[in-house]
């Protein structure tokens, strides 16, 4: 009768993750996150002041002083053509985030919006969408891209929207599954016996509660997208030549790879550090939001 | 509380089943209850009675595999059972709010409290930011929140227990509802806790002139809050009471048993006397009273009229608020 006497406090969840400033503060002391954080926001301040600081201009030919080696004037050589490696790596910085930005946001806008229906609505919707996610994933990539291009002509903006495409199944996945376990939290039902409607429920209850996942997920979908727009430009599909994107500034030296290293090393390194990068800091976002995985 | 006034709400054989894979579960099985404005109502059982369920059917919260399959609500005039989604959804919260046992876990942890309780006014009232949020420095002072200017940035996991079904109750009152249902609301907090947690709920049920149906397990509890109490047996109502009149004088045998059950402080000779076997199966139906196995009355008089007629709520004398599901209206012993 009387096991309200037996039943004291209950046991002290651990806390969950809480507050823009509080995530900021444990980033902080996260040694991955300062490396990481360091490197990306050297890339986005470079996309923003690049061509204020850039010693020339990245489309500039200078047929005398073709595939120079690293040195003073050029500190990383110049490729075919005589443009200046690190002018044009350091525009390229600007498609880096370019791609990591669009890419993403179609991704995560559509895949979210997607699996948090499929993950709230009725089994039919969840039903529906779930297998047209499967069709797209179980669709090649390639084959995919080819379909997109054909539609829309190769480039840049081709590259990351088919990307962006690519990568809702995803999201979709994610939020779906991390909904359905939150639904049946109590203050899920608390709300609804508070008078909010499903709507309301959806964006103001659950999805501030899967956010943590969102954002693990999308450091590690940003590095995804860059390598495989970089991809798409390797093959031509994407960037076009005088663009100083990295991935397609890798196909124009890669004839150049015995006598000039350096035309294919700079802009392959600028990728590897800056989807490194993303990585550490999704590590970090890990460890920092959540703490079941590690 | 004159019987013949209308009540604010009027539950008319309410029944609600579970269709598990094990056969289908009758949890509330034609439950009658009657809350009058203002009221506070106890309603008590073991667990698996049926209070909770009947308290989630009020607010049509019975999700899949439950479904309420009979009955009326009447709530204000209206049958609660007939309104559509849209027209449930507007009454939940401005009409009828409901608490929880633990209220840390139903509070949104990623949101601060202050804003969990300003956007019922942000959403419902149409208030701005800033006004939403004076009102909930008011509403946490009022539930006796300490420095409630600063407490609104708290998160839930910040929070004791206590504190958090504090500001629930704050919450749940915040639209002046007219019915407040408290679902076990000081099961999850310590015992010196409790005793404040409930005179929040009273006090503030009984400023704003809000009813209250206090569903628990815990008789002691009921007694020192409840004007009438409803006792709960396998799906029904066994007995219903003015709460004085039911601690003096138990007519049916279940509640005379959990009245024997309770410990009483400082009488350290007598036993305490349990009710023998255990609640039936509510996948079957049974043809006579769903006490009758372990009714000490049946057996201690070879009644045979138990196991095959089931009782119906008699009030003990006619025109007084004391009924009674049993054959014998308390007249054995």
């Amino acid at each position: 009768m009387s096991a309200a006497l037996m039943a004291g406090e209950i046991a002290e969840a651990a806390p969950r993750a809480t507050g823009w400033r509080w995530l900021l503060r444990q980033l902080l002391r996260h040694k991955q996150a300062q490396i990481g954080g360091t490197v990306l926001l050297v890339i986005v301040v470079c996309a923003f002041i690049g061509p204020y600081i850039a010693p020339y201009d990245p489309l500039k030919v200078d047929a005398l002083n073709r595939l120079l080696p690293p040195s003073g004037a050029h500190w990383f050589g110049t490729d075919e053509l005589g443009r200046d490696m690190f002018s044009r790596i350091l525009f390229g910085t600007r498609y880096f985030a370019l791609i990591c930005l669009v890419s993403v946001s179609i991704a995560a806008g559509f895949g979210v919006l997607l699996g948090l229906i499929a993950g709230a609505g009725s089994y039919w919707g969840d039903m529906a969408i779930m297998r047209a996610m499967d069709v797209v994933l179980a669709f090649p990539f390639i084959l995919l891209i080819l379909a997109v291009v054909a539609v829309l002509g190769p480039s840049l903006w081709t590259a990351m929207i088919a990307v962006g495409i690519a990568g809702v199944p995803n999201y979709a996945r994610l939020v779906r599954g991390e909904v359905l376990s939150v639904k049946h939290e109590e203050y899920v039902e608390a709300m609804r016996a508070l008078g909010a409607g499903p709507v309301r429920i959806m964006f103001g209850t659950v999805l501030p509660n899967v956010v943590s996942a969102i954002v693990v997920y999308t450091s590690y979908a940003m590095p995804v997208a860059v390598l495989s727009a970089s991809a798409l430009s390797f093959l031509g599909l994407g960037a076009q030549p005088p663009l100083p994107e990295w991935g397609a500034m890798v196909v124009g030296g890669r004839t150049f790879l015995r006598t000039a290293w350096w035309v294919v090393a700079c802009p392959g390194m600028a990728i590897f550090v800056g989807v490194f990068s993303c990585n550490l800091l999704g590590n970090a976002l890990r460890d920092v939001l959540d703490p079941r995985g590690t | 509380m004159a019987p013949d006034r209308e009540p604010l709400l009027r539950i008319e054989g309410l029944r609600t089943s579970f269709h598990t894979h094990e056969g289908v579960v009758r949890a509330v099985d034609g439950v009658d209850l009657a809350v009058h404005e203002g009221e506070i109502l106890g309603v008590v059982g073991e667990s698996g009675c049926g209070k909770t369920v009947t308290a989630m059917s009020i607010l049509r919260l019975v999700d899949r595999p439950g479904r309420i399959e009979g009955g009326r609500i009447v709530f204000a005039g209206r049958d609660l059972l007939g309104l559509s989604a849209s027209e449930m959804t507007a009454i939940r919260g401005e009409d009828i709010a409901m608490i929880f046992q633990q209220a840390k876990v139903s509070l949104n942890p990623v949101i601060p409290i202050g804003r969990q309780i300003a956007e019922q006014f942000m959403r419902r009232r149409g208030l701005g930011q800033r006004a939403a949020m004076a009102e909930a420095v008011k509403l946490l002072a009022e539930v006796g929140i300490p420095a409630p200017e600063s407490r609104i940035k708290a998160y839930p996991h910040e929070l004791s227990g206590g504190q958090a079904q504090r500001v629930m109750i704050a919450i749940a009152l915040a639209l002046h509802p007219r019915l407040l249902i408290a679902d076990e609301p000081t099961t999850a907090v310590d015992v010196t806790v409790q005793a404040q947690i409930l005179r929040v709920l009273r006090e503030r049920c009984r400023e704003l002139g809000t009813a209250l149906i206090l569903v628990t397990h815990d008789l002691g509890l009921v007694a020192q809050v409840a004007d009438r109490v409803a006792v709960m047996y396998a799906g029904q109502v066994v007995e219903q009471a003015p709460v004085a009149e039911l601690f003096a004088a138990p007519a049916h045998p279940y509640t005379r048993g959990l009245l024997r059950s309770l410990p009483r402080l400082g009488d350290v000779r007598a036993r305490l006397v349990e009710i023998p076997g255990t609640v039936p199966s509510l996948t079957r139906a049974l043809p006579g009273c769903r006490f009758a196995a372990r009714c000490d009355v049946r057996l201690a008089h070879r009644l045979d009229r138990c196991t095959e007629d089931a009782p119906l709520m008699m009030p003990l004398t006619a025109g007084k608020p004391h009924a009674v599901r049993c054959w014998f209206e308390g007249q054995l012993a």
